[in-house]
């Protein structure tokens, strides 16, 4: 996988930032798209009550889950073994590649057909499986699309959000041969329908992720619009479903109110063209769908978190992007910039566990705090506490630290400011001097201040304070 | 966090006493908003208590990332509110941190959760106090003009308060109130956020400044400094860059604007 | 100690699990009294809007056969040896060309993609709040059957329209066993993936053409 073992993950952040807020194109690009996916959310949340009512309903649902994994997860590998699904458990990345070339290898597969799958570009799936000399290809259109451009996706539901239709359009008349250049949106897609049509008959295993796995039934529900996941679960001879292990659900009952939660914060629709739910594979008798079917279930960073009573929220997540749509900061600099497979919000939470905050604390800071994200979420992470717990996991000193790379972010010079800062707002005599000077000295003020006067006027300190002018007024 | 929670919200009657609590930036940087505030309340027949021991609610270390450094700042505040009067925060972000998250500072320690609880029950947020505690009303005497509202996240997702904002603005027959495009989005400020990654901070404030000026309001009146002194800031840089003065979007206090406007005092 | 117990054995911590939410009260309460005619109303408004066809018909092989000359088709695939197919083949006769699904994929999966223009298959039931087509796909209508063709026709008894997602789970009594696969269709295959601009036929049908039978299946 995508490993970079980074010196300075702060300034690679800086850099990788500045150069997304002074692209005007993407600025552009990611801007309209905010817009447009926002308009959807709100369209389909008229009713205020009723969008309460359901948020408490799907976060109560996943708080219930977590709170039980361990033996939902049981159930659910019980239920889906009974069901002829066979279960593997990887903890970390390179073990559910391992797991899945495995299987690959059993049975002599050369391509892969990939369904949309988050997970799967969180464990390099891609990389390893070429490593292995099999063509892993994708067939979602916006992941086909970063594909083709050697780029990965932006965008956890759209992938290929930060491109224009010029841009693809320009893709495909040079990537593909015999592809003219067109604009139209209809054509285009008639193009990769065409292209990757002529792949689905021709593939060997078809990899999935899981967007909810019901332990009760031993059902494995993925959601989507195109209708390629459900070629890569039903064309090739074998399938593998790959997820996180937090994606468990105890009851067939609880799919409803989150894949309404999900489809309406996602992309503003009431519900996706296909809703597909398996429980087995092909039975006697049967005349298609894989002869086996495999669920890899991934830990990767994830136990971390459910093991902290705060940073298990984040295992709430459904995944529906409705936090980085609504971020202030991500429509500004865009999914790349991130540098982590999850950008926005939730990827800023999500990473530290996958990673390591040592890779990963620069994310915490790059947020306003703002709650746009908080308010959205349809299970009710809070997302900005977590972010707070993380800048202070971060810069954690070492008897404190709990989470892998803990203290990374830790500044002796930062440390001693805040220090300071302290001391002065809680020692009144000494606030009462400095903020006296800072007063008494106001025409001292400097005109440069650092990072704040890159783009704004100085600020200036009052000659009097408050408390000096209700002193006055008051004697 | 949510809007639910500032709606829920049960309001006492008006009291004879309240507590002034004027937050870090207000006593150093705009006194003036401070001073219109307790115009505003005192007018009220309302006795304003200004407890000189008031330094900073501890937002700044706490959002970034630093509880303990943040609670030692809460605790010397914790101890200024002795009387069961409320306390009038004319900040919607200093005012969210007493009544939301002084709760959770404290949260390992039953003693002093007690009295954060006790304390956070009877913060307001000012224009929720003017609004639903005093029922402010009264006439505006200023000319006509048009102003843009910026509330500030805080203020909005935590205290419910821009509405209340709006609510007060409307009771002034001269003002219009113009709306920008994503009045919801931040200004980009932050707190330590735009110091630690100023381009995005600039990107985000641009875009909210681009989207004031668009609207032709004369002034931006919001209820929260931070906020302000950010917008008005890069407004104010741009002008200066063109050469341009005075200042094409100046800002204003919502209390200095209110009590200005109410009592015949030209802006 | 395998993966698997080193994964749980993290994940077993202390404490107790919140109350679950009470999902069927909450769907029971939002349930509106509604005559069939009024699902059938919000069912097809919800379908037309993602661009399917929807009509009512009391003959519906008639009207498959008459939209399937407009339509052009070459062909028509059917399930192997259902009751509604083999109705449709004794009225078809020389007007279309029906292929039944009676080899298993792995002999004709090339001619399936290349060469079937459209396909039948009955729906189980439906959703009206949602728009949606509740398909159990077995050993004569296979799963490829709505989602290879361009053009997918569905039946659907306009007797058998649940409320929601959740009515038609409890009343169908889902959680007694589910089937190999279980689909929920509504609308045909769709992407935004480019610049947020809506194109249909993405991979699965370029159209859902559902046909509405006031009359049952058979008759």
């Amino acid at each position: 996988m995508s490993q970079i073992i980074h010196f300075d993950p702060d300034q690679d952040f800086k850099a990788r930032s500045r150069t997304a807020v002074n692209d005007p194109a993407q600025r552009a690009n990611f801007r309209g798209a905010m817009d447009f996916l926002q308009a959807k959310r709100r369209g389909q949340f008229g009713d205020q009550d009723e969008l309460a009512g359901l948020r408490a309903i799907g976060a109560a649902i996943r708080q219930n889950s977590l709170a039980k994994l361990p033996e939902l997860l049981e159930l659910l590998e019980k239920n889906l073994t009974a069901n002829g699904i066979q279960v593997h458990w990887a903890e970390t990345a390179a073990d559910a590649n391992a797991i899945a070339l495995g299987i690959a290898r059993r049975v002599g597969a050369r391509n892969i057909a990939k369904g949309k799958s988050m997970v799967s570009e969180e464990i390099g799936f891609n990389h390893a499986m070429a490593d292995a000399g099999i063509d892993a290809f994708e067939t979602d259109m916006g992941e086909y699309i970063v594909e083709l451009a050697g780029e990965k996706p932006s965008h956890i539901i759209m992938p290929a959000i930060h491109k224009t239709k010029q841009q693809i359009a320009a893709l495909f008349a040079e990537k593909i041969p015999g592809v003219a250049y067109t604009e139209d949106v209809d054509a285009l897609i008639r193009i990769g329908r065409q292209v990757l049509r002529g792949k689905f008959a021709g593939a060997d295993v078809g990899l999935s992720g899981v967007n909810f796995a019901v332990a009760e039934t031993g059902t494995l529900c993925l959601v989507e619009n195109e209708g390629n996941g459900r070629m890569c679960t039903t064309v090739p001879d074998v399938h593998i479903a790959v997820t996180g292990i937090e994606k468990v659900v105890e009851k067939l009952e609880h799919v409803p109110p989150l894949y309404s939660l999900l489809t309406r914060s996602a992309t503003g629709q009431s519900i996706t063209t296909y809703f597909n739910m398996i429980s087995r594979p092909r039975q006697e008798g049967e005349k298609d769908g894989p002869r086996e079917v495999h669920l890899i279930l991934i830990d990767n960073g994830r136990s971390q978190a459910h093991a902290d009573e705060q940073l298990r929220a984040t295992l709430q997540c459904i995944r529906c992007g409705a936090c980085m749509n609504h971020c202030p900061v991500y429509a500004r600099i865009g999914g790349h910039a991130y540098g982590t497979t999850y950008p926005g919000p939730i990827g800023a939470i999500v990473s530290p566990h996958m990673l390591g905050l040592n890779a990963t604390y620069p994310l915490a800071f790059a947020s306003t705090l703002c709650g746009a994200c908080v308010e959205v979420c349809p299970v009710k992470i809070p997302i900005t506490d977590i972010l707070i717990r993380l800048r202070n996991e971060a810069q954690a000193g070492e008897e404190q630290a709990s989470l892998r790379g803990s203290g990374a972010g830790r500044s002796a010079l930062a440390t001693a400011i805040w220090k300071g800062w302290s001391l002065i707002y809680s020692r009144l005599g000494i606030y009462r001097l400095t903020s006296w000077f800072i007063s008494r000295g106001h025409k001292l003020s400097p005109v440069s201040q650092g990072a704040w006067t890159k783009c704004r006027t100085a600020l200036k300190p009052a000659p009097k304070r408050l408390r000096d002018l209700i002193r006055e007024r008051r004697s | 966090m949510g809007q639910e929670s500032a709606r829920d919200r049960a309001y006492p009657p008006k009291p004879g006493d309240v507590y002034l609590y004027s937050t870090c930036l207000i006593d150093q940087f705009s006194p003036e908003a401070g001073l219109d505030t307790l115009n505003l309340l005192e007018r009220e027949g309302i006795r304003v208590h200004f407890p000189d021991g008031q330094t900073c609610c501890g937002q700044p270390a706490y959002n970034s990332g630093y509880p303990d450094e943040a609670r030692a700042v809460a605790l010397q505040q914790l101890s200024l509110f002795s009387q069961p009067w409320p306390v009038i925060v004319p900040s919607g972000s200093c005012a969210a941190m007493m009544h939301h998250h002084y709760p959770k500072l404290f949260a390992s320690d039953q003693a002093l959760l007690a009295r954060a609880t006790e304390l956070a029950a009877r913060v307001f947020e000012l224009t929720e106090f003017l609004v639903h505690v005093i029922n402010f009303k009264q006439p505006d005497r200023g000319s006509a003009c048009t102003v843009a509202l910026h509330t500030s996240c805080h203020a909005r997702r935590e205290m419910g308060s821009h509405e209340t904002s709006a609510a007060l603005l409307s009771t002034l027959d001269n003002v219009d109130v113009v709306v920008q495009d994503r009045i919801e989005e931040c200004c980009g400020f932050g707190g330590t956020f735009a110091i630690r990654y100023p381009e995005i901070s600039e990107a985000i404030v641009s875009d909210k400044v681009a989207s004031l000026r668009a609207t032709g309001a004369e002034r931006v009146v919001s209820a929260d400094c931070g906020c302000l002194f950010n917008i008005t800031g890069r407004a104010a840089k741009q002008d200066e860059l063109a050469g341009i003065a005075p200042p094409t979007l100046p800002g204003e206090h919502i209390a200095s604007f209110l009590w200005k406007r109410t009592s015949g005092i030209p802006s | 100690m395998s993966a698997r117990e080193r994964i749980l054995g993290r994940l077993r911590t202390p404490g107790t699990a919140p109350e679950m939410p009470d999902v069927a009260g909450w769907y029971r309460a939002r349930q509106r009294n509604e005559t069939t005619p009024e699902r059938i109303t919000r069912l097809r408004a919800v379908l037309e809007s993602v661009h399917a066809e929807v009509h009512e018909t009391t003959d519906w092989p008639a009207l498959l056969l008459q939209i399937a000359t407009s339509k052009g088709l070459n062909n028509l695939l059917i399930g192997d040896n259902t009751p509604h197919g083999e109705h449709l083949a004794s009225l078809a006769a020389d007007k279309l060309t029906l292929i039944r699904y009676s080899e298993p994929i792995d002999g004709w999966r090339n001619r399936l993609f290349d060469e079937v223009d459209a396909s039948l298959t009955l729906a189980r039931s439906a959703i009206a709040e949602t728009g949606t087509l509740i398909l159990w796909p077995d050993a004569s209508e296979p799963r490829t059957m709505s989602l290879v063709p361009p053009i997918h026709f569905a039946l659907l008894d306009v007797n058998k329209i649940h409320a929601d997602f959740d009515a038609a789970m409890r009343t169908e009594n889902w959680q007694a066993g589910m089937p190999t696969n279980a689909l929920l269709i509504s609308g045909p295959s769709k992407t935004a993936d480019i610049q947020q601009t809506l194109a249909y036929g993405a991979h699965g049908p370029r159209e859902l053409v559902v046909l509405l039978c006031h009359t049952g299946v058979l008759s």
